[in-house]
């Protein structure tokens, strides 16, 4: 579907003309990102961070394939193959710095884009599809990035490795020939660190197709905005192009400038010093943590140190897949007619008192040594957790009285809209 | 209405004097410039990885102690992962190679300009058919020598003769001589 | 029905955790109580010193930081004469010291005064041989076995890697090679179980204080410097030996920071000419009229 006012795409030569004849791919580019995709005119800078999603992910893949061009999957050689690169291949360095880095500043990004979801409500009706598949591809990048990052097969690669697949163990029965299946060994070997190399290459592709049917998806009811109110008439909307892709080269030039940083003065600041020992099957470090973007879900959990009813593994476990797949659930779970943060009241205080808070906490305490104080701190933010999106969010989406919304998008970026009737305003989005 | 609530068109863009359409132009075009300049500078070192890494490059030169090849003799040695042949003509061998008028050759060279002043006996060659980079046969002992007595390649039947000069079959020109040196009497340091 | 089957989730697991928490808290502010912390202290934790700085800093340290070729070069004398009895570098090979400003014929001299492995040509039987530019620096022990027998089972690391396999890693191998003392009878007293044991020596800036290694830098003037260096003081040899680690550890650091500035440079020009572009093309929307 588009809006009726979207414009169409005209061949501008007799080269063109013939290519839409035979194979519209001009056409589909156009109306995807082109200037045939009507957009809301008042989408702010948080609206940036889909594109930068796919910048990072296309920065992944090609540094990652020239990358694959000089490792060797075996780990007799892997450690040596990546100080080859960094010091040997031309330009080697960059290349492994960028995609090391480059895989931070991914999960940045789309760590925004999720939570810009969360506070202007991206999830509800009719974008439920986009969202599911959003999860999807945060579940895949997350397989990809504990893969990639075993390879180097440092100590924090094979430990997390051994910790990781120890995470299905707490199966019952089942478990522990589930971790040995998922090794081919009793322990991170040659067996492992091939088949996680071989998935590290495949999964960004199905991630390049699952965004694919996202973007798909998105342009079916076309983009929200900050309003939370429809589109409703032309004066709603500006082209994709020129007016986003101009704002969006902007936010990639500032967020490229944060990620040289990183690369060519910080480059380590983000891994783990540990990752610079060759993996060691008989030590393992006094800290196992993984890479900063698993820490919320890490804390969740190693927060379940009791034994009720299940084992406390199995608890920790259990608990750290569903936090994510509460996310799946979450256009169901809030039934505000209202989409945008700006117009719940009450939503907005649990948004930034009580969930930003808790994930701050969360990302904090899975770095953290698993001692007390933070083994507390970590019990009471994972119940908060919880308890906000499956407990809080669907109470408060029923009792809140939202406030008034604009008529639409043309009467909140000009104060006025000459189609609104007097002391009328928006019908509720949902 | 468009002009009251600032729909965008492609009309709206392009509404100011001729002053601003030069401006605007001047300053979209230098954006998409320099969008244009960081991908080729991002390109390069791509392109850059592929070549050969430091390692490689150090291994490009190989000594090779020729003292124990007797004349009639030829020894394989290796020069960038590649077969080099050495070998030590017979007085026979250097007479055979001398008796051929260069200018008749697909690949005009003589024995002398192949060899070093002072070791025109020391025939040092890739051992890289020119054609399309089989390992002739020859340098070991008892192997098809080809018919002018140099080195033959089985793939597709070109002949060297005892200079390594291209006397028959497709290869194009004459086995490469590598740059060499000799650092002492029995030593050539090649690379 | 959801909603239903979600509350009852959601309190399940906040239950649980906080089940978890009842149980853990009694004994978490006992602790406190008795230690005035969380976790009983350790000796790690009161005697643990953080790594620092040489006084004078380090010339690599900050975004436009160099090596000092001529440290460098000081640093690889003393590695060789002090740390490669024990400690190999085997990521790092001899045609790479021409980054320290030596020539190819100082590298290929350099390279000589070592013994590497190599083989016979003519029985092929293991042999050693004069190193070469293109060798790595050998190991000193011929396996893992051989350098655990050798050191009362603790294998002396490699040390291509030490700065960077260590937090603020230039610092800590300074720090820990100028660090050696003798145990504060203090913490005797109050840990006796962390008393350093028989073969291990004191070094606060080590994780667990007490390590195999003695202190391999004791004397000043222990390695000889060329005419015009620095005089070899334990703390100047320290340091040298740290710079060279860090280069050896990162020997791309100063290509890294020049692009570095060559990126951020033309990424600061785009980005400006970026932010006027997307102005200019907005500028053409009508904004709300009390703008």
């Amino acid at each position: 579907m588009s809006f009726p006012w979207a414009k169409q795409y005209e061949p501008t030569n007799g080269v063109m003309q013939w290519l839409d004849e035979r194979l519209p791919l001009p056409r589909l580019v156009y109306n995807a990102v082109g200037a045939g995709y009507p957009v809301p005119r008042n989408l702010s800078y948080m609206w940036n961070f889909g594109v930068l999603a796919g910048f990072f992910l296309v920065l992944q893949i090609v540094t990652g394939v020239v990358l694959a061009m000089h490792y060797a999957a075996d780990a007799s050689v892997a450690f040596g193959k990546v100080e080859h690169i960094m010091r040997d291949v031309n330009w080697g360095w960059a290349m492994r710095y960028a995609h090391a880095n480059g895989a931070s500043f991914f999960f940045i990004v789309v760590y925004l884009h999720i939570f810009r979801g969360f506070f202007y409500s991206s999830y509800k009706a009719p974008r439920e599809m986009i969202w599911l598949l959003g999860v999807v591809i945060f579940l895949l990048m997350m397989a990809t990035a504990f893969m990639g990052y075993v390879l180097p097969w440092g100590q924090m690669s094979f430990w997390g490795a051994q910790v990781i697949t120890g995470l299905f163990e707490a199966i019952p029965l089942v478990g522990a020939p589930i971790k040995t299946w998922l090794l081919g060994g009793f322990a991170p070997d040659d067996a492992a660190l091939n088949r996680f190399f071989s998935l590290h290459y495949l999964l960004p592709f199905v991630i390049a197709g699952v965004v694919i049917l996202h973007i798909w998806a998105l342009h079916i009811p076309g983009s929200s905005n900050p309003t939370g109110v429809e589109v409703k008439q032309e004066s709603d909307t500006v082209p994709f192009h020129p007016y986003y892709t101009a704002k969006d080269g902007f936010g990639l030039g500032v967020v490229l400038i944060v990620f040289s940083l990183m690369v060519f003065f910080s480059p380590n600041t983000l891994g783990h010093p540990d990752n610079y020992i060759e993996a060691n099957p008989l030590s393992t470090p006094a800290l196992i943590v993984p890479e900063w973007y698993f820490y919320p879900f890490y804390a969740i959990l190693r927060a379940f140190t009791f034994d009720f009813i299940l084992p406390a593994k199995l608890w920790g476990v259990l608990a750290m897949f569903a936090a994510i797949l509460v996310w799946f659930f979450l256009p169901w779970l809030d039934r505000s007619p209202v989409r945008s943060g700006h117009y719940r009241p009450l939503f907005r205080k649990f948004f930034w008192f009580g969930l930003i808070p808790c994930m701050a906490a969360l990302f904090y305490l899975g770095g953290a040594h698993a001692e007390e104080p933070y083994i507390m701190l970590s019990q009471i933010a994972t119940a908060y957790y919880f308890l906000h999106f499956l407990v809080i969010l669907p109470i408060i989406s029923s009792i809140e009285q939202p406030e008034p919304l604009p008529f639409s998008i043309t009467e909140a970026v000009l104060g006025s809209d000459p189609n609104a009737k007097l002391g009328t305003t928006a019908a509720p989005a949902a | 209405m468009a002009d009251t609530t600032g729909t965008a068109t492609s009309d709206m863009v392009a509404d100011t004097g001729a002053d601003g359409i030069r401006r605007r132009d001047f300053i979209n075009i230098a954006a998409i410039s320099a969008a244009g300049v960081g991908g080729v500078g991002v390109v390069l070192p791509l392109v850059s990885q592929m070549s050969p890494s430091a390692d490689v490059l150090a291994e490009s030169s190989t000594e090779v102690d020729v003292s124990a090849i007797q004349p009639g003799q030829a020894i394989k040695a290796v020069f960038r992962k590649q077969p080099l042949f050495v070998r030590r003509l017979t007085q026979k061998e250097i007479d055979e190679a001398n008796a051929v008028s260069a200018g008749d050759l697909r690949d005009a060279e003589t024995l002398a300009e192949r060899t070093k002043e002072g070791h025109q006996d020391l025939l040092v060659t890739m051992g890289v058919c020119t054609h399309l980079g089989c390992v002739p046969l020859g340098a070991a002992e008892g192997e098809n020598k080809g018919e002018f007595g140099g080195y033959f390649c089985p793939c597709h039947g070109s002949h060297y003769d005892t200079a390594g000069r291209i006397r028959k079959g497709p290869a194009p020109t004459n086995l490469l001589v590598p740059e060499y040196a000799f650092t002492s009497d029995t030593v050539i340091k090649v690379g | 029905m959801i909603r239903l089957i979600a509350i009852l989730t959601g309190l399940g697991f906040a239950g649980v955790a906080l089940l978890a928490l009842l149980f853990g808290i009694g004994p978490a502010f006992s602790t406190l109580a008795e230690h005035g912390r969380f976790v009983a202290p350790t000796a790690e934790h009161e005697f643990h010193k953080k790594a620092h700085a040489p006084a004078a800093g380090f010339s690599f340290s900050g975004p436009f930081g160099r090596y000092d070729e001529a440290q460098l070069q000081r640093g690889y004398q003393v590695y060789k004469e002090v740390c490669a009895s024990c400690h190999s570098l085997k990521y790092v090979a001899f045609r790479d010291l021409q980054a320290l400003g030596y020539t190819e014929g100082q590298v290929k001299a350099l390279a000589a005064e070592w013994t590497v492995p190599g083989i016979d040509p003519d029985t092929g039987e293991t042999t050693t041989r004069k190193g070469l530019p293109t060798d790595k620096f050998p190991s000193p022990y011929a396996n893992k076995i051989a350098a655990a027998a050798a050191n009362n089972n603790a294998i002396p690391p490699d040390l291509s890697l030490m700065t960077k396999a260590r937090k603020d890693g230039s610092n800590y191998v300074y720090s820990l090679l100028t660090g050696y003392q003798a145990q504060p009878a203090e913490l005797v007293e109050k840990f006796p179980a962390s008393k350093t044991g028989p073969g291990l020596h004191y070094n606060p800036y080590f994780a667990n204080l007490n390590l195999a290694m003695a202190p391999p830098i004791t004397t000043d003037g222990q390695v000889t410097y060329a005419d015009g260096a620095p005089e070899p003081t334990i703390d100047q040899m320290a340091q040298d030996v740290a710079a060279f680690l860090t280069w050896t550890a990162e020997p791309k650091m100063e290509h890294r920071k020049q692009t570095g500035v060559a990126v951020l440079i033309f990424l600061l020009f785009a980005t400006v000419l970026a932010y006027l572009s997307k102005q200019q093309i907005w500028s053409g929307l009508k904004r709300r009229e009390d703008d």
